[in-house]
C-alpha cells in the first residue's frame, strides 16, 4: 500500500478536528484529516445541544473555562466568515424555589471569574416577561447574554469545507487502527486506507481519543467514558423560546435544557447516562421519560405529542483531573511520544471551545518549533448552499429561472429542492450518503422524517455518483437501504 | 411577479379527493378549474396501491388502486380542466394567494376565487411514537416501503417485522412476502386490529403471517443497518409488561402506526383545525372557516375507503364552484347552525357543523370514527341535550372502520325539527 506523508495529520473530523484543520490551512503546511466515517461531523459534534455556551459554568482555572470563554468570542467572528447560522440568543439559568435561587449568586461569581461578560441576575417578573412559556414557579434566573445557538451541522461543515478549499485533504472512511512509533517518535498511523505518515499528529478523535493515545503508548491511565445524552425535537409550528433555558446545574452537568434551534425547532435534552459501547446512539425508553420530566419542570406545556424526532449523542468524558480541579479537557503536547498533540476528553463545552482550541494548537506547534508561514492566497470565507426555504418570493422565482432543479421539491416538509441536493453532492467535501445530504440540506428532518424523500434522494445519489440503487447507503459501509430489485432472482 | 387571477377554483392535490373535486367544480359551474399536483402523475397515493379494495361503492367493482385512479382521471380528461403536474404549492394566504413552484413552470402566483384543499395525509413516523433505539438504515414507514417495492421496484428488506396492524402495514406484509421477503410478524400495541378485518384475513392469515396483539417494539438494534428489534407485551393501560421482552433478529422494521392529515398549507392560510381529526373544521358543504377555502378527503380526517374520499371531494368541488360564482361566501342568514360533537364511543365526526335550513337537496355525509370496539349491532344517534334527534343501526362499531351516513330526506327533516345549537353523536 502506498504511504502518504504530511506535515500535520488530524485524527477526527468533528468540530475540533475541523476547526484545527481550518486554522492550520492558513499556513504553508501540508495537512490531512483522517475520519473513520463516510462524512465529517458524524459523532458528538453534531448530536448535542448546539449551543455556544458563554463559559459561566466550567470551574475557574480549567482549560474548559479558558477555551470556552475565548471560543465564545471567536465564534461570533468566525460564523459570519463561514456562513454558519449562529444566533446570539443569550441563555437563562433558571432557578425554581429558594434553594436554587440562592445558587444564582455563586454561579454569577464563577462566571465573572471566568471572564464572562454581561452576567446579571434577573427577577421572576423579568424572566417571565422574556420567556412567557416558563413555569410560573420560577423564582429568578442568571442571564448570560453572550450565549448563542448554532447550526452544529453547518458549524462542522463550514470549518471543514473552508479547510478543504484552502488545501487540506479530507480522507474519509479511514479509521486509525494502529500507530508506528520509532525511537519515541510517532511516525505514522495505520488506517483502513493504508499507512499515513506525518511530522505531527493531532488527536481529535472524540470518544475514541483515549484509544489513539493508547495506540501511541501515551497515558495508559487516561480513559474516556461515553456519556449518552438523549433529545426530543419538536415540530417547528409549536412553541419557541427566546433564550436557551437551563435548569440549575448539578454534579451531572448543565441539566436538561430547552432551546429553539437555528432551524426554528424547539428541542429538549439531554439526560446523562454512562454507557459501555462508544457507538451506541440508541434512544431509550427511560431516557425519554427523564428528559420530558426535566423539560416540563421549566416549560410545563412541553408535550410528547409534538415530537418529530429523537436522537442521542455521546459525550467524551475523560478522567483527566489536573491540579486539584474537576474533570478537564486533556489538551497538551504529548510528553510520552514526540509528534503528538492530544485534544482528548473534549466534551461540553467543546463545540463552543473549538475555535479557541484550534488557535491554541497553532501556538503549541509554534512552541514546538514548527514554522507557521501564512499563505498568501488563504480564503477566510465559505458560503453554504442557498436554501430555498429561506428565500422570499422574488428570490425563489429568480433561482428557479436560473436553475430549474430548484423548482423540484424533494423534501416537502423542509422544502429542500433537487438543486440543493445536487450542490451537496458536488460540494468541497462531497455528500455521498443520505445522511450527508441530510446534514448539508436539512432534508428529511421535518415532520415526515424522510418518508417522502427517501426514494427520490436515493435516485439522485445513484444517478450523480454513477452507482446502483442497492449501493446507496444511509451513513457509509454497512448501511444500505435496498437489497435487490424485486424482479431479480432470489439467490 | 404577475398574479394569475383567471381561475375560479384551484384544487390543491390531484389524488382521489382532488380529482373528484375538480370534476364536480367544473360540472357545477363550467368555470375555469386548475388542479395542482406535486407528483408527476395524478392519483395521489393510489398508483402505488396495486392491491384491490377500491371502487366497490362508486363503481360497483372491486378495483386495484391504479385502476380506480385511472377511471377518475379519464373523466377529468374529458373536461377542459387544467392540470399542473410536478408542481408544489409552497405558500398560501387567507386571501387565497397561492404560490407554486415547478421546474417546468417556474415560480408562480395565483389568486383564484375559491380553493379546495385536497393534500391528503402523511404517515406517522417512528418519532411520533417515540420508538427507542438506534437510527439505522432499514426503518421504513409502510407507505415508503410500498413505494420502493411497487413503483421503484426494489426490496427494502429480507427479514422484516411490521409494527402496527393498520391497513397499509398488513398489505405490505403480504406484498413483501410475495416478493420473497420473510415477514416475521405484525405487532399491534392495541388489543385489537387497527386495520380492516378483510385485510387481516387476506393479507396475514392467508400468508401465515402471525399477528401479535397488545405487543409493541421496545427497542431497535444496529448502528448502521437494523440488526434486530425487541418486542414487549403491554397491559390494558398500554404499559410495558416487564419480563415479556423478546429479541427478534431482522434487518427491517416497517411502521404502520397511523396517518395524519397534511395541513401545513391550511395553517398558513389561517384555516382552523379540529384537535380530534387534525384536519380543518368543516361544515356540511366542506367549507372551512376561511371564506373561499374548502377541504375534502384525508386532509380533513383519515378515511378507510377511497370511495368516500371521492364523495367528499365532489361535495367540496361543487361548494367551491358555487362560492366562485357568487363571488362571496354563501349567506347562511336565517339558517340555524348546528354543531356536531363526538359523544360516547365516538372519536371524531365530520362535518363539525351544518347549516340546517340550507341543506336543500345537497349531499351531506356524516362520517364518524368510533373509538371503541363493539362487535354487535349498535345504535348510532344524534342527541339534543340527551334527547334523540335521529338514529340508525350498524352491524358493529370498530375503530378501524369509519361509520358513514349519507343523510336522507327524513334525517334532514328530523334535524330541522330539533332545537339545540349542538348535537352529540353517540354509539351504544
Amino acid at each position: 500500500m502506498n504511504q502518504k506523508s504530511y506535515d500535520v495529520v488530524i485524527i477526527g473530523a468533528g468540530i475540533v478536528g475541523s476547526m484545527v484543520a481550518r486554522e492550520l490551512s492558513k499556513y504553508q503546511l501540508s495537512v490531512a484529516v483522517l475520519e473513520k466515517e463516510a462524512d465529517v461531523g458524524m459523532g458528538q459534534s453534531t448530536s448535542n445541544s448546539a449551543i455556544i455556551h458563554s463559559g459561566h459554568d466550567p470551574e475557574p482555572g480549567t482549560m474548559k473555562a479558558r477555551m470556552n470563554v475565548r471560543g465564545n468570542e471567536l465564534w461570533y467572528q468566525i460564523a459570519p466568515e463561514l456562513d454558519i447560522p449562529l444566533v446570539n440568543t443569550g441563555a437563562l439559568i433558571v432557578a425554581v424555589g429558594a434553594e436554587e435561587q440562592a445558587g444564582l449568586q455563586p454561579l454569577l461569581e464563577r462566571g465573572r471569574e471566568n471572564g464572562v461578560k454581561g452576567l446579571e441576575i434577573l427577577t421572576r417578573e423579568q424572566v417571565l416577561e422574556m420567556e412567557p412559556h416558563l413555569s410560573p414557579d420560577v423564582t429568578g434566573a442568571l442571564s448570560t447574554p453572550t450565549a448563542g445557538v448554532v447550526d452544529a451541522f453547518q458549524g462542522v461543515l463550514g470549518a471543514a469545507e473552508n479547510a478543504a478549499t484552502n488545501g487540506v485533504e479530507f480522507i474519509l472512511n479511514a479509521e486509525v487502527r494502529g500507530a508506528v512509533v520509532e525511537d519515541g517518535v510517532l511516525k505514522a498511523v495505520e488506517t483502513t486506507q493504508g499507512r499515513v505518515a506525518a511530522t505531527w499528529f493531532i488527536n481529535a478523535a472524540g470518544v475514541h481519543s483515549d484509544e489513539i493515545l493508547h495506540m501511541a503508548g501515551d497515558r495508559p491511565e487516561f480513559e474516556i467514558t461515553a456519556r449518552r445524552g438523549e433529545y426530543f425535537v419538536f415540530d417547528d409550528s409549536k412553541f419557541r423560546v427566546n433564550n436557551v433555558l437551563f435548569p440549575m446545574p448539578s454534579e451531572k452537568g448543565k441539566g436538561i435544557l430547552v432551546t429553539t434551534t437555528t432551524h426554528g425547532n424547539t428541542m429538549v435534552g439531554p439526560n446523562s447516562d454512562s454507557i459501555s459501547d462508544k457507538e451506541d446512539h440508541a434512544v431509550t425508553e427511560h431516557g425519554m421519560h427523564e428528559i420530558l420530566h426535566g423539560a416540563t419542570k421549566l416549560v410545563p406545556s412541553v408535550s410528547p405529542r409534538d415530537v418529530i424526532a429523537t436522537f442521542a449523542g455521546l459525550r467524551a468524558t475523560g478522567n483527566y483531573k489536573p491540579g486539584g480541579h474537576g474533570k478537564d479537557f486533556l489538551i497538551e503536547v504529548s510528553s510520552a511520544v514526540r509528534g503528538l498533540i492530544n485534544l482528548a476528553g473534549v466534551e461540553s463545552p467543546g463545540f463552543a471551545s473549538s475555535p479557541a482550541i484550534a488557535e491554541y494548537v497553532a501556538e503549541l506547534l509554534k512552541g514546538e518549533g514548527v514554522t507557521l508561514t501564512e499563505k498568501a492566497d488563504w480564503t477566510a470565507t465559505r458560503r453554504r448552499i442557498p436554501r430555498f426555504k429561506e428565500m422570499d418570493h422574488v428570490q425563489r422565482a429568480a433561482i428557479i429561472e436560473r436553475n430549474p432543479a430548484y423548482g423540484r421539491i424533494v423534501c416537502r416538509c423542509e422544502e429542500v429542492t433537487e438543486g440543493e441536493i445536487l450542490q451537496a453532492i458536488h460540494s468541497p467535501i462531497p455528500a455521498t450518503t443520505y445522511d450527508a445530504i441530510k446534514r448539508r440540506t436539512w432534508l428529511g428532518t421535518g415532520r415526515c422524517q424522510g418518508s417522502f424523500d427517501y426514494p427520490r434522494t436515493m435516485e439522485i445519489l445513484a444517478r450523480e455518483l454513477g452507482m446502483s440503487m442497492t449501493e446507496i447507503t444511509k451513513k457509509g459501509p454497512g448501511s444500505v437501504f435496498l437489497y435487490r430489485q424485486t424482479k431479480e432472482e432470489v439467490v | 411577479m404577475d398574479v394569475n387571477t383567471t381561475y375560479d377554483v384551484i384544487v390543491i392535490g390531484g389524488g382521489p379527493a382532488g380529482i373528484a373535486a375538480a370534476i364536480e367544480a367544473y360540472n357545477e359551474n363550467q368555470g375555469k378549474v386548475l388542479v395542482i399536483e406535486r407528483n408527476d402523475s395524478l392519483g395521489g397515493i393510489l398508483p402505488q396501491c396495486i392491491h384491490n379494495g377500491f371502487g366497490a361503492i362508486n363503481f360497483g367493482n372491486d378495483l386495484p388502486g391504479p385502476e380506480y385512479a385511472h377511471r377518475y382521471e379519464m373523466q377529468l380528461n374529458e373536461l377542459p380542466v387544467d392540470v399542473m403536474l410536478d408542481t408544489m404549492v409552497v405558500d398560501m394566504t387567507p386571501e387565497l394567494d397561492i404560490y407554486t413552484m415547478s421546474s417546468e413552470y417556474g415560480y408562480q402566483h395565483f389568486k383564484p376565487r375559491a380553493v379546495v384543499l385536497a393534500m391528503g395525509c402523511r404517515e406517522r413516523t417512528r418519532a411520533q411514537i417515540r420508538l427507542p433505539g438506534t437510527r439505522a438504515a432499514g426503518i421504513y414507514t409502510a407507505g415508503t416501503a410500498q413505494r420502493l417495492v411497487n413503483i421503484e421496484g426494489y426490496m427494502p428488506g429480507r427479514e422484516i417485522v411490521v409494527l402496527g396492524s393498520g391497513d397499509i402495514g398488513m398489505i405490505m406484509a403480504r406484498r413483501l412476502t410475495i416478493e420473497g421477503a420473510q415477514v416475521l410478524g405484525v405487532m399491534e400495541l392495541l388489543p385489537f386490529l387497527t386495520g380492516l378485518r378483510r385485510n387481516y384475513v387476506q393479507c396475514l392469515q392467508d400468508y401465515n403471517i402471525p399477528l401479535h396483539l397488545s405487543t409493541t417494539v421496545s427497542k431497535i438494534y444496529g448502528e448502521r443497518r437494523v440488526e434486530g428489534i425487541e418486542t414487549v407485551k403491554v397491559d390494558e393501560d398500554l404499559n410495558h409488561v416487564p419480563g415479556t421482552e423478546e429479541f427478534i433478529k431482522c434487518d427491517t422494521l416497517v411502521l404502520s402506526v397511523g396517518l395524519i392529515p397534511e395541513n401545513e398549507l391550511s395553517r398558513k392560510a389561517g384555516v382552523q383545525l379540529d384537535v380530534r381529526t387534525n384536519g380543518p373544521i368543516v361544515d356540511s358543504d366542506m367549507a372551512t372557516n376561511v371564506p373561499g377555502i374548502f377541504a375534502a378527503g384525508n386532509v380533513t380526517a383519515i378515511y378507510d375507503l377511497v370511495d368516500y374520499v371521492s364523495k367528499a371531494g365532489e361535495v367540496a368541488g361543487r361548494s367551491a364552484a358555487r362560492f366562485a360564482r357568487a363571488q362571496q361566501a354563501e349567506s347562511h342568514e336565517g339558517s340555524r347552525v348546528v354543531r356536531l360533537k363526538p359523544g360516547a364511543n365516538v372519536g371524531s365526526i365530520i362535518p363539525q357543523q351544518i347549516y340546517i335550513d340550507d341543506l336543500g337537496d345537497r349531499d351531506v355525509y356524516l362520517s364518524m370514527r368510533p373509538n371503541a370496539l363493539l362487535e354487535r349491532m349498535v345504535k348510532v344517534e344524534l342527541d339534543d341535550g340527551g334527547e334523540e334527534v335521529m338514529s340508525f343501526r350498524e352491524q358493529y362499531a370498530r375503530p378501524a372502520e369509519m361509520i358513514i351516513r349519507k343523510l336522507k330526506a327524513r334525517d334532514i327533516e328530523k334535524l330541522r325539527a330539533s332545537h339545540g345549537a349542538e348535537l352529540v353523536a353517540n354509539i351504544s
